[in-house]
């Protein structure tokens, strides 16, 4: 009875995001009918553009390669209790200064360069989320309004040092040499020449290592005990400032190297921004989607790579605009968001069965 | 240039740019005074600035130099239906206000951008016919001096977020709704046992965020960017956030601290021809909007007191 | 003054939530001019009952008649209407706003939306002149004292022309002076033609100054009494069901070596000012020293300063020979302390984690629970089968949350942690707050039987009677001082009384002399 009940919540909890995903699409479809569009066919176009081909498919584990990364980064720092808004912000800094590291080094061993480029990249990340947490733990200043300042103030930094600094002027950096590369040989030949890269591969290990870290280490066990309730934590002898700070320093950490495996992998430079990249806020959503655990945003990362890349495929087959799949993505977030509905239809439904099988009972 | 020169044209650049941070601003104090966190001041902007786009080439012709004003009122009027969203989603879901907020962020531009190319087949709308441009305050820009210096060639816009500010600072603070609004911020559970409709409330704060936010980003599309595109609104709803808190909550701080990241926004453009100015790298005044919200967070100017109750999100007793 | 005249009857009230019937088939009848007291023990349906009344709950079934009409109280407007108004237990106040403000939210006078804040305030000074309420209109909440703020309540419902007046557990908050100013408050209220209800599970309050009494036990009405001819005893057994036994039965205690000592601590309070004030005090192995007190008297921060959640701006504190002033929480619970913190749900644990990684909270990080950073879940798990047998913790399994458990078995499980890891000292803060009967014996005979096996006990309780009878040493606390000192077995309500009031321990003597036996104060500190 017991295991029954435990699985029949875990069910519940899967229950949220597959509707919600089914919603999204549904609010997607209503809306390009009422444009005139066929959402079948772009729906199809999406869908089968990216399946049909190696390439494609390549593509878009490249890009839940990076949204694993950030969708991870938030989920910490939700785990912690902190809404580490800024992952935009801690990607971007990652990027920057993986690229710059890998400019500054070319001639190191390909294996140090990859590694140090990343770690650094990591590091930078996650100081430049620790000023978010350092100032919530010391200063009790909300982590939310404070990253959003450190994201535009990364977005505007980062666009300096690259005009400035790493450039004459310039609106993008050099490439990174051969050495300074993620790609691997026969997976790009698997793919047909597509982006996908050794950061792939990284993402899947980082997702179990999360796991591991969260669910069996004591500096898990004290991030998640710190985010479900600070007051009993702290009574316990955990340091709510040394878990705010930990927590955000990973946070970022994970962003940053998102962002860095994202430069190093996809583009192999830095180019000025206008705004702050996708990989953030749509990370965000990931782990939202997810609901912070680490196979849910792997595979939430995939659905949305998908998007992202079969998205491309709409205007050519359907006539319908990219931004499409930006919607259904949002509409998605919405219903997980705002999942009390769907718990509330869930919910009533459980309990006028249990209802109705209780007066069964009362019978005999 | 002599020195009025100077000074004019920094003060009149400072408006332009300030005036969509001042309506925004506003509108998120009007959302976060009800308790209401609205992260999503950004989206609504974008919505209001695609708007009053496409509202200014479809009738330009129509109504004449009127044109951007009506547009005004058309990108409010969708910034209303906008935050109807992130109010439902807030108030009634009891979405957390932060995730309904960052929905709102990642669906405006996705929205204003797949409308633009439904409409007008790209991503851009194309140069605006009819913008605000520059405007003198009638009669006054006859003061000596002081006329030429900040009703000559001004923002029309600006001056009409100053008005806008005086008013919301009375409405807030000497009428019954305001009473009502802040009450509903401050503790929502002691309002409705005095009756007041604490939902009614809320959605009036939210409603209120899209009116002045959607208006804002009409003004940015309108006065400043002169089309809409991805990038018309690249963080400016955010700064508007933090001229919220910078001006603590209260319409005249915040229109305060709108103009003076209108000032730092302008400078980075103009402080070429600025003496003293052109010295300091513009990197600073880009990024100073930001870290000036941060250190009055932090308390190093000032402490910024939000309502009480601000992100939390009320069930009804019943 | 004619009392016949109904002015509230409440008939067959039933309110349910989902399955749960929080009122079932309740009868309460108010008469004009009089106080009437509404009895019973948390949880016991009152605030349910009185929210109905007051609009915020639609009741599943009943009748309710003001004035002899039937009337439905749809929302908290409708009740105004009707005047009826409630005197909340937590005050319903903005803190930013001014008294006027307050008072007049929801019935602004207004010009065209414009407040009129200046005929308000007049009203508002009329009004509490009238009744003697001294409040200053254009004060902020913030900045008024607890017992102002509960005369502004008062007023509120007084500008919305209330007759009927519902007092829910007003005095808990206040001192013993303003428990003394509101009963005559009270008084002047009904004098005026004004009804009460007064929700209360304190039996003194009640035949202080109430006319009858409705007491209420699990959701039902069991009586309505007039208070004259009813004895404390008798209302307490209808309160509780059963035969109430004041007395916990112990055995003289053997104090030993000083295990707590405490020396000229000073600690401030969040806003800045001095909450506890130089205390010195000392606790023995094998003895249990009470500390009793009116709620705000710096109990909670001196015991948040010894287990180390606040830090003290000056003395010292000793533990078992080491000195743990201003040490953080970890060092001194391992320094050998215990601590059942005052709000369980807030403190004590976490609910949506399991009872066992609740039970493992202050050891997980030692072996055999985790080793080089990993948790071993398999020595948690047999920890906390072994605690919720030895301390009969009753769930399903170790795998529930702690969200799932009852209060007193939530309870139970933080006294299983604390007390299984041995400490010299254990810190009982409010342990039996808001538990049934059952639940309170079992802990309070846990309480004895660690301090039968040697350890130091300090129980700190707003309940006097659960100082009383558990405590071997009493020390009273006054405005963050320890004014007295007193041996439990010499001394008596009345003296205890007098010293929470603030009244020097000489004097306290004096007055209650006649009234209990004679006494020795063992130690003084003022």
């Amino acid at each position: 009875m017991q295991l029954i009940r435990q699985h029949k919540t875990w069910l519940n909890n899967l229950l949220v995001p597959v509707l919600s995903i089914v919603f999204g699409f549904i609010f997607g479809a209503i809306l390009m009918v009422a444009f005139g569009y066929n959402p079948i066919i772009a729906y199809d176009a999406m869908i089968s553009g990216v399946f049909a081909s190696p390439y494609f498919i390549g593509e878009a584990l490249r890009q839940a390669t990076a949204l694993t990364f950030t969708g991870l980064g938030f989920a910490l720092a939700f785990k912690a209790g902190f809404f580490n808004i800024g992952i935009a912000g801690q990607a971007l800094v990652g990027w920057v200064s993986a690229i710059w590291f890998a400019l500054s080094f070319p001639d190191l061993p390909r294996i140090l360069l990859v590694t140090l480029s990343l770690g650094v990249g990591a590091i930078i990340g996650a100081l430049w989320a620790s000023i978010a947490g350092f100032l919530r733990a010391y200063f009790g200043t909300s982590e939310v309004i404070v990253t959003i300042m450190l994201n535009y103030t990364a977005l505007q930094l980062t666009n300096f040092l690259i005009r400035d600094v790493l450039s004459e002027s310039g609106n993008t950096t050099e490439s990174v040499g051969e050495n300074a590369s993620l790609s691997i040989g026969w997976l790009s030949t698997l793919t047909q020449s597509s982006r996908l890269n050794l950061g792939f591969f990284i993402a899947m290990a980082v997702v179990i290592l999360y796991w591991i870290f969260m669910t069996r280490t004591t500096a898990g066990f004290e991030i998640r005990a710190v985010g479900l309730n600070p007051h009993a934590s702290t009574y316990a002898g955990m340091s709510a400032e040394k878990n705010i700070i930990l927590s955000m320093f990973l946070s970022g950490a994970l962003a940053g190297l998102g962002g860095a495996i994202h430069g190093l992998g996809t583009f192999g430079n830095i180019f000025t921004q206008g705004g702050l990249p996708d990989i953030g806020f749509n990370g965000i959503a990931v782990a939202l989607l997810g609901l912070s655990n680490p196979i849910g945003i792997f595979f939430s990362s995939i659905l949305f790579g998908v998007l992202d890349i079969g998205a491309g495929f709409m205007p050519n087959r359907a006539g319908v605009p990219d931004e499409m799949a930006d919607i259904v993505t949002s509409a998605i977030i919405f219903f997980v968001g705002a999942n009390y509905i769907i718990r509330y239809f869930v919910d009533k439904r459980a309990a006028k069965k249990e209802a109705a099988s209780s007066t069964k009972g009362g019978d005999v | 240039m002599n020195a009025l020169d100077i000074i004019q044209l920094i003060v009149s650049s400072s408006l332009i740019y300030a005036a969509p941070l001042i309506l925004t601003a506003l509108g998120g104090t009007f959302s976060e005074r009800s308790g209401v966190v609205n992260i999503g001041l950004e989206g609504i902007m974008v919505m209001g600035a695609f708007m009053s786009a496409v509202f200014n080439i479809q009738f330009a012709a129509a109504f004449g130099g009127w044109t951007p004003w009506i547009g005004l009122i058309a990108g409010g009027l969708i910034g209303v239906l906008f935050s109807i969203i992130h109010a439902v989603a807030t108030i009634n879901l009891r979405a957390d206000h932060i995730i309904s907020g960052t929905v709102i962020n990642l669906a405006a531009p996705a929205i204003g951008v797949f409308l633009t190319r439904a409409i007008f087949g790209a991503a851009q709308t194309g140069p605006l016919p009819e913008s605000f441009g520059r405007t003198n305050i009638f009669l006054l820009d006859r003061i000596p001096i002081i006329g030429p210096i900040f009703f000559e060639n001004t923002s029309g816009p600006a001056y009409f977020g100053i008005i806008l500010a005086v008013v919301a600072w009375f409405v807030l603070f000497k009428t019954r709704f305001g009473l009502r609004l802040r009450s509903v911020g401050e503790h929502p559970h002691a309002a409705e046992t005095l009756g007041i409709k604490v939902y009614v409330m809320k959605y009036s704060g939210v409603l209120l965020s899209g009116l002045l936010g959607g208006m804002g980003g009409a003004i940015q599309a309108q006065a400043i960017s002169n089309e809409f595109g991805i990038l018309t609104i690249a963080g400016q709803g955010f700064i508007a956030m933090a001229a919220m808190i910078f001006g603590k909550w209260n319409p005249l701080g915040v229109m305060g601290a709108a103009i003076f990241f209108g000032f730092a926004q302008s400078l980075a453009r103009i402080g070429t021809y600025i003496p003293i100015i052109q010295d300091i790298p513009a990197i600073w005044l880009l990024v100073m909007p930001y870290l000036l919200t941060i250190l009055v967070l932090v308390g190093v100017i000032g402490r910024a007191e939000a309502p009480a109750r601000l992100g939390t999100t009320y069930i009804k007793s019943r | 003054m004619p009392m016949s005249q109904s002015v509230i009857e409440m008939k067959g009230i039933t309110k349910e939530f989902g399955t749960f019937r929080a009122n079932d088939n309740i009868h309460l009848d108010l008469r004009k001019g009089e106080i009437h007291a509404l009895l019973g023990e948390n949880g016991a349906g009152k605030s349910t009952l009185m929210n109905i009344l007051s609009g915020l709950l639609e009741p599943t079934s009943g009748e309710i008649k003001v004035n002899g009409n039937s009337v439905k109280i749809s929302s908290p407007d409708v009740a105004n209407e009707l005047g009826i108004g409630m005197v909340h237990q937590h005050f319903m106040l903005v803190d930013k706003f001014t008294v006027t403000e307050n008072i007049m939210l929801g019935r602004e006078k207004s010009k065209f939306g414009y407040i009129d804040k200046k005929s308000a305030e007049k009203e508002i000074k009329e009004l509490s002149d009238h009744y003697g309420l001294k409040v200053e209109p254009s004060s902020k909440v913030e900045n008024i004292t607890v017992g102002m703020q509960q005369r502004v309540e008062i007023l509120k419902t007084l500008y919305r022309g209330a007759d009927i007046l519902i007092f829910d557990e007003p005095t808990g908050v206040l001192t013993p002076q303003e428990i003394e100013e509101l009963m005559g408050i009270m008084r002047k209220l009904t004098d005026e033609g004004k009804s009460i209800i007064l929700i209360t599970h304190k039996l003194d309050e009640i035949k202080q100054v109430s006319n009858r009494c409705t007491v209420i036990r699990r959701g039902k009405s069991i009586d309505t009494v007039d208070v004259s001819i009813t004895t404390q005893q008798e209302l307490a057994d209808m309160m509780v069901g059963r035969s109430v036994t004041f007395k916990v039965n112990k055995k003289p205690a053997d104090p030993k070596e000083t295990v707590l000592k405490v020396e000229q601590l000073t600690v401030k309070e969040s806003r800045g000012y001095d909450a506890v004030k130089e205390i010195s005090f000392e606790v023995k192995a094998g003895e249990i020293l009470g500390i009793a007190g009116v709620d705000g008297n710096g109990q909670s921060e001196l015991i948040q300063a010894l287990s180390g959640l606040t830090k003290s701006s000056s003395g010292k504190v000793h533990l078992a020979g080491t000195d743990i002033t201003n040490k953080k929480p970890r060092k001194i619970t391992e320094a050998g302390l215990g601590h059942i913190p005052e709000d369980r749900q807030k403190y004590g644990l976490i609910l949506p984690m399991t009872l066992e990684e609740n039970i493992s909270l202050q050891t997980y990080y030692q072996k055999p629970y985790s080793n080089h950073g990993f948790l071993n879940y398999k020595e948690i798990k047999v920890h906390a089968k072994r605690l919720i047998e030895e301390f009969d913790v009753r769930t399903p399994s170790e795998e529930h949350t702690a969200a799932s458990l009852s209060g007193g078995n939530q309870q139970k499980a933080i006294i299983a942690r604390e007390v299984d890891r041995d400490p010299a000292l254990l810190i009982a803060a409010q342990p039996t707050r808001g538990l049934d009967v059952g639940a309170i014996e079992y802990i309070h005979k846990r309480l004895i039987e660690l301090r039968d096996n040697g350890k130091a006990v300090l129980l700190m309780s707003y309940e006097l009677d659960e100082v009383m009878n558990v405590s071997d040493r009493i020390a009273v606390m006054y405005d963050g001082k320890i004014i007295a000192i007193v041996n439990a077995n010499e001394t008596n309500e009345s003296e205890l009384g007098l010293l929470m009031a603030g009244v020097p321990i000489a004097e306290a003597k004096k007055k209650s002399d006649g009234k209990g036996k004679e006494k020795d104060a063992v130690d003084s500190t003022t």
